[in-house]
């Protein structure tokens, strides 16, 4: 009788105790509830102060309640839990309020008209007006950036992977990797030294440039990677067949590796369609159509954005238009990422074929 | 027969896989569909050298022009005045903005980066993290105009109370000195910028501590560690050098916005020490804010102010690539 005592005893010593599983909601639901308290008692205005508080609180109570009752290292690792959890929670609160603002605020005066006309006779202050000048200049800008951009990128990379041994290989590969690094606004200055020198007035191909500049390093990156993808045995297969090597490099290495390529190159397209800087040094910005461009100044869908926050002394009309052209702009970006992961599961390179 | 007159000209000793490869290239090259292809994409390799040489040669041309007629001190003078003849400007008030806006978003978001990144791969929930990794990939699409309005019109009204409270509570100190202005101020500046570079740190991050051994991590848990333990003794120290690394791409980032930094910011020109007081600015919100107004004259002298962002971004990213070439498995250059 007294060994089963001892045999009980013994088995709950062995484990130490630990707080039950629901412990963390309910610690939790504590904090929340007192940091309401708290703000409704103290007239705190802000539901982020109120957040705030809760966290700390909560963080502060799991500490305490789990050092009283498992000891320090589980305390310790109790609140490291906490504190990476509320690091999300935290994150999340603002990107999540960009998104639900921008479609909320965007969905007002985002219809058929926005997009089919321009801000010709519109002044900036008074509602009206659409995006269609800024929706041609970004896709003729992005377009011809593309079509420079993305053939340099891609005939760079196909170097480095498929030719490139020493000193030459070396330093485009460091500076490639430098160049994903220049700030939007250099590469337009830049652009902008060289126009100075040549005495030219904004057009929509100098904001190309200077968006096929961003674009590159980009491009090789993906393609670079997407090239070392391939297997050797593909290569080496053609090679004794007495195929040249450009013709299995452009028979069997790029038709194995186009989905990853292809992915890349519109990752690269979704970030250079957001730059706003280059395109505000070069381009300009216009109220009016200006399909040619090589001549005149165009628009910009960011740009159009930027000048309707900055140009508008808080017009509500303006900001509206504003919060349209973003959601077109996001909704642009994100297609372009989604059916780029699209392509790149689907055509994912096989390596057994 | 070709092959044959190769093989007897390589010396014997040589070992094999070098003779194929000699051959291959020699071969290669004789071809003339495979010199034109050698020649185009050696070409689009060197036409990157030669812009990036390029960008560094026009902008410090124009800058020199704008520099020598300057008649202030290019470093140390408080004024932007380029339209007066002759011009008076210096990047004091620039670089200092610069610096402590990207101090600020560094110091909230690398944190916060690290703490999502091993929620990500060692707390969350399988179900969870897959969806939230994809929208973190997002997140970092999103342009930064977009970042900046948002800044703008909900965050600066978002603003009031937090600095009501920092001024009430941490006045004393000066830094947190608040007379009462828009919140349109560096401390501002910095949290936008926190949030505009956490996806980029996050998905560097992220990269890292999944290639963390697993046996590593096997054998802390095997010694009976926490999972706190576990992420302090193998996880961190294994990604330690990726987390420096994605910490200064994130500050290259930083260093060099613009939009964000035009819209949320009411700029002056004058260094201040309190950063609640809107005021002061940033070599790139310069660049945009001064640019419409300037004659030829004030974008070189903005062109000055770009080379010199343009160098020390150049620094930041060497350092942080340098770093991670030590560790080739995960670049991040392509987050």
């Amino acid at each position: 009788m007294s060994s089963a005592v001892v045999t009980g005893k013994r088995g709950s010593t062995l484990r130490s105790a630990s707080l039950p599983k629901w412990s963390p909601w309910a610690i939790a639901a504590g904090s929340v509830a007192a940091a309401v308290a708290i703000g409704l008692g103290a007239g705190l205005g802000s539901k982020i102060q109120w957040g705030l508080i809760a966290a700390v609180l909560f963080i502060l109570g799991t500490y305490v309640i789990a050092s009283w009752v498992e000891g320090r290292r589980q305390a310790k690792d109790r609140i490291a839990t906490s504190l990476v959890w509320v690091a999300f929670l935290l994150a999340v609160v603002p990107l999540v309020s960009l998104i639900w603002t921008t479609v909320q605020r965007g969905v007002k005066v985002l219809d058929v008209y926005f997009l089919t006309h321009s801000m010709g006779v519109v002044a900036d202050s008074e509602p009206g007006g659409g995006i269609y000048h800024a929706i041609i200049g970004s896709l003729e800008q992005v377009g011809l950036a593309t079509l420079i951009g993305a053939p340099i990128g891609v005939l760079t990379a196909i170097y480095l992977v498929e030719y490139g041994r020493g000193a030459l290989a070396r330093a485009v590969t460091f500076f490639v990797d430098v160049m994903t690094g220049i700030p939007s606004i250099v590469a337009g200055l830049f652009i902008l030294s060289l126009m100075l020198m040549f005495e030219m007035q904004p057009f929509g191909f100098a904001g190309s440039l200077a968006l096929a500049i961003l674009m590159m390093p980009v491009v090789v990156r993906s393609t670079e990677e997407m090239l070392k993808l391939v297997p050797n045995e593909l290569r080496e297969a053609s090679l004794a067949l007495g195929v040249p090597k450009w013709r299995t490099i452009l028979k069997v290495v790029l038709p194995t590796s186009l989905g990853g390529i292809t992915t890349g190159i519109m990752l690269a397209i979704a970030r250079i369609a957001g730059e706003t800087a280059p395109i505000l040094l070069l381009v300009w910005g216009n109220s009016f159509i200006n399909n040619n461009p090589f001549s005149g100044a165009q628009q910009a869908l960011p740009l159009y954005i930027y000048q309707q926050y900055a140009n508008s002394s808080g017009s509500t009309a303006a900001y509206d238009r504003a919060w349209a052209a973003s959601l077109t702009l996001i909704a642009f970006v994100m297609i372009l990422n989604l059916v780029a992961r699209g392509i790149a599961r689907w055509k994912a390179p096989k390596t057994g074929r | 027969m070709d092959i044959s007159t190769q093989t007897t000209d390589a010396p014997p000793p040589t070992p094999q896989p070098t003779v194929t490869e000699q051959k291959r290239n020699a071969r290669g090259a004789t071809r003339p569909g495979d010199r034109v292809f050698l020649g185009l994409s050696r070409g689009s390799g060197i036409l990157l050298l030669v812009i990036m040489a390029a960008i560094a040669v026009f902008l410090t041309y124009r800058a020199s022009l704008a520099i020598s007629k300057d008649h202030g001190n290019f470093l140390t003078t408080f004024e932007w005045n380029t339209n007066l003849n002759p011009p008076v400007f210096g990047i004091a008030v620039l670089a200092f903005g610069t610096v402590v806006s990207s101090i600020i978003a560094m110091a909230l978001a690398v944190p916060v980066a690290v703490a999502i990144a091993l929620f990500l791969t060692h707390y969350a929930p399988r179900r969870l993290s897959g969806p939230v990794a994809y929208v973190v990939d997002l997140l970092a699409a999103v342009p930064s105009i977009v970042y900046g309005l948002w800044g703008a019109l909900v965050l600066v009204p978002h603003m009031n109370g937090l600095f009501g409270w920092l001024d009430h509570y941490f006045g004393w100190t000066g830094i947190f000195d608040w007379q009462g202005g828009a919140p349109r101020s560096m401390l501002t500046v910095g949290i936008l910028l926190a949030i505009m570079i956490l996806p980029i740190i996050t998905n560097v991050t992220r990269e890292v501590f999944r290639q963390v051994p697993r046996m590593h991590e096997e054998a802390a848990l095997a010694l009976g560690a926490t999972r706190w333990e576990v992420v302090r003794m193998s996880v961190l120290p294994f990604g330690r050098s990726g987390v420096i690394s994605a910490s200064m791409l994130g500050l290259g980032r930083a260093l060099g916005e613009t939009m964000a930094v035009a819209t949320v910011l009411s700029p002056t020109f004058d260094i201040q020490a309190s950063l609640l007081d809107p005021g002061g600015g940033t070599f790139a919100q310069n660049i945009a804010s001064k640019f419409g107004e300037a004659t030829e004259q004030g974008r070189d002298a903005l062109i000055a102010s770009g080379l010199v962002l343009f160098v020390i971004t150049l620094l930041v990213n060497g350092a942080a690539r340098a770093i991670i070439a030590r560790r080739k498995e995960y670049s991040g250059a392509n987050a």
